[in-house]
């Protein structure tokens, strides 16, 4: 008898019937399509969602400062960002991308990614499990494209184009590299959810792209000095037009900086967007509420503008706060840069003559700090301690030492961009130079840099 | 033959051109020039920085006429550009010493 129940039941484990055996091959595919479907969500969105932030620099940047500048200089400002879609791609695909996200130590990431080895169609399940690695690879290049692109606004018009590449190069293994492993890298320094020291709440880069390239940008303006003839001569933007068509393809682009910041096609990337959206829109009428009161006449540069210092400032913030705060942190930020894009600026007279400093600088200081206030775990419920219980993030779930954090994390980037940048400036002077002569600088960029004219009507 | 040189508000050239036309006066050669004489520019601010604008933008008509018709012109011409604002404009007479009609080489009031 036992023998026969042995003789059945090991029948019963080997031979299942066609029936139950469809089933359990069925509930197989089926995990396996819905995962597939997942990832085919999420990877269509984050391959989306870079070409929007590469948009952001080319031409949203370029025609935003382009606009900004002399007739004489709108090429050689458009070029200084275009350029850059080229030779950081280079950059990253050589060294960048392993240098910021092999794990290395808290400060840099090691070689091991160097050339882009072992990054393929299989996901890193460090930073994004549903997406081939190779998305995460290039979504993060669009970033690393971009923040040398806005210090441009701060030497426009006066440095010179090889000194220019040369700077870019340096400043991003000197500076960007190390500060985007801190903050994102597996292991980094200031890592919030992948082993970091001081754990800080930057979810599209605050830290690391606007706050670096934006005192990066009032180091190099006071490195290089004021324009020739600034502030007496007059150096009006010679078309505000451009400059409002790469303002909207800015504001369009950020969902891709920002909700593709969640990795995936998520209620938090939905989250991103409309705390994106919400804070340029609040901004904007922040920067033009404090002009129109101060000048009387509410510009259209300074609607923009406000725009941009909301995006920014909007940043770190926006996977992390519910909506209404989104609109504060904006509004805050369009009427903190508006005064630092004029009366500060004025007051000590630096020539950051596009303003990178007055808007990424400051905007992205105020943003990373209003983050520790606002974060909450009831947006982003993604940190859990070791029982799987989820942390409280900012003040407003109850632990406002987050905001000592996000202060710590904001020196870091102006301590690394101002070292930095002093370092990289030093050595691009020595070997190549950086300012262009003063006859160069009269005559124009776009001529003496580039032998062009950007605008030719008579013929 | 005479030279007419006016300097006229932007806004003005259409309703010249026409009054010209209505006498039989099509020819001319016209500029966007600036510039101003005892009217004042106006302000800009753009981020703060505030600019004083005081090359302000004109039109400019060169038309050569005969002798004769010169009177008419300058009656036509000055009471069509007319609003009695500052800003109005100025004109200028020259004498003309030859003209030549590039095509067929007309001379004198004939190329006119």
């Amino acid at each position: 008898m036992k023998f026969l129940t042995l003789l059945v039941f090991a029948g019963a484990a080997m031979a299942q019937t066609p029936q139950s055996q469809s089933i359990e091959a069925r509930l197989t595919a089926l995990d396996s399509a819905v995962k597939s479907a997942q990832s085919a969500g999420d990877n269509a969105w984050m391959l989306m969602s870079a070409a929007l932030v590469l948009m952001m620099t080319g031409p949203g940047l370029a025609l935003f400062y382009g606009g900004l500048v002399r007739r004489k200089n709108v090429l050689g400002t458009m070029m200084q960002s275009f350029i850059l879609m080229a030779v950081i791609t280079a950059l990253w695909a050589v060294v960048g991308y392993s240098l910021v996200f092999a794990e290395g130590n808290p400060v840099v990431g090691d070689l091991r990614y160097a050339f882009l080895r072992g990054v393929g169609i299989a996901p890193n399940a460090d930073y994004a499990a549903t997406i081939p690695q190779q998305t995460f690879m290039v979504y993060q290049l669009m970033f690393a494209i971009i923040t040398p692109a806005l210090i441009s606004g701060a030497f426009a018009e006066r440095m010179k184009f090889s000194a220019m590449l040369l700077f870019t190069v340096l400043w991003a293994l000197i500076v960007y590299f190390p500060m985007a492993h801190m903050v994102w890298g597996k292991g980094g320094l200031l890592s919030a959810s992948l082993g970091g020291k001081i754990p800080c709440f930057d979810f599209a880069g605050g830290t690391v792209v606007h706050i670096t390239s934006g005192v990066s940008a009032l180091v190099c303006a006071l490195y290089l000095g004021k324009r020739v003839g600034y502030p007496h001569e007059q150096m009006k933007p010679h078309s505000v037009v451009l400059s409002v068509i790469g303002a909207c393809l800015l504001w369009v682009g950020w969902f891709g900086f920002n909700a593709g910041s969640a990795l995936a096609a998520s209620g938090l990337a939905t989250s991103a967007f409309v705390a994106t959206h919400f804070g340029a829109a609040a901004a904007t009428l922040g920067w033009m509420l404090a002009e129109w009161i101060r000048t009387g006449k509410p510009s259209v540069l300074g609607a923009i503008s406000g725009c941009v210092a909301g995006l920014v400032a909007i940043t770190p913030a926006s996977g992390f706060v519910q909506p209404f705060p989104a609109l504060l942190i904006g509004f805050l930020a369009g009427i903190v840069c508006y005064y630092m894009a004029t009366l500060v600026k004025h007051q000590f007279g630096y020539d950051d003559s596009l303003d990178a400093f007055g808007v990424h600088g400051a905007g992205g200081t105020l943003g990373a700090i209003l983050t520790g206030l606002f974060a909450t775990s009831a947006i982003n419920d993604s940190f859990k301690d070791s029982a799987g219980k989820t942390l409280a993030l900012g003040w407003v779930d109850g632990n406002p030492g987050q905001v000592l954090n996000q202060a710590i994390g904001t020196a870091v980037a102006w301590g690394l961009a101002i070292v930095g940048t002093l370092i990289v400036l030093k050595i691009c002077d020595a070997m190549i130079g950086v300012r262009v002569d003063e006859e160069h600088e009269i005559t124009g960029l776009d001529l003496s840099m580039h032998g062009e004219e950007g605008y030719f009507f008579e013929s | 033959m005479k030279k007419i040189e006016a300097i006229i508000q932007p806004f003005k050239l259409e309703p010249v051109k026409e009054a010209l036309k209505t006498i039989g006066i099509d020819g001319m050669t016209i500029t966007e020039v600036r510039g101003h004489g005892r009217q004042k520019g106006h302000k800009e601010v753009y981020r703060g920085q505030e600019y004083n604008v005081d090359l302000l933008p004109k039109m400019k008509l060169e038309l050569v006429v005969a002798d004769a018709r010169l009177d008419e012109v300058l009656r036509t011409l000055t009471s069509a550009a007319r609003t009695g604002k500052i800003g109005d404009g100025k004109v200028f007479v020259y004498d003309v010493a030859e003209a030549i009609r590039i095509r067929n080489d007309d001379r004198g009031e004939a190329a006119l």
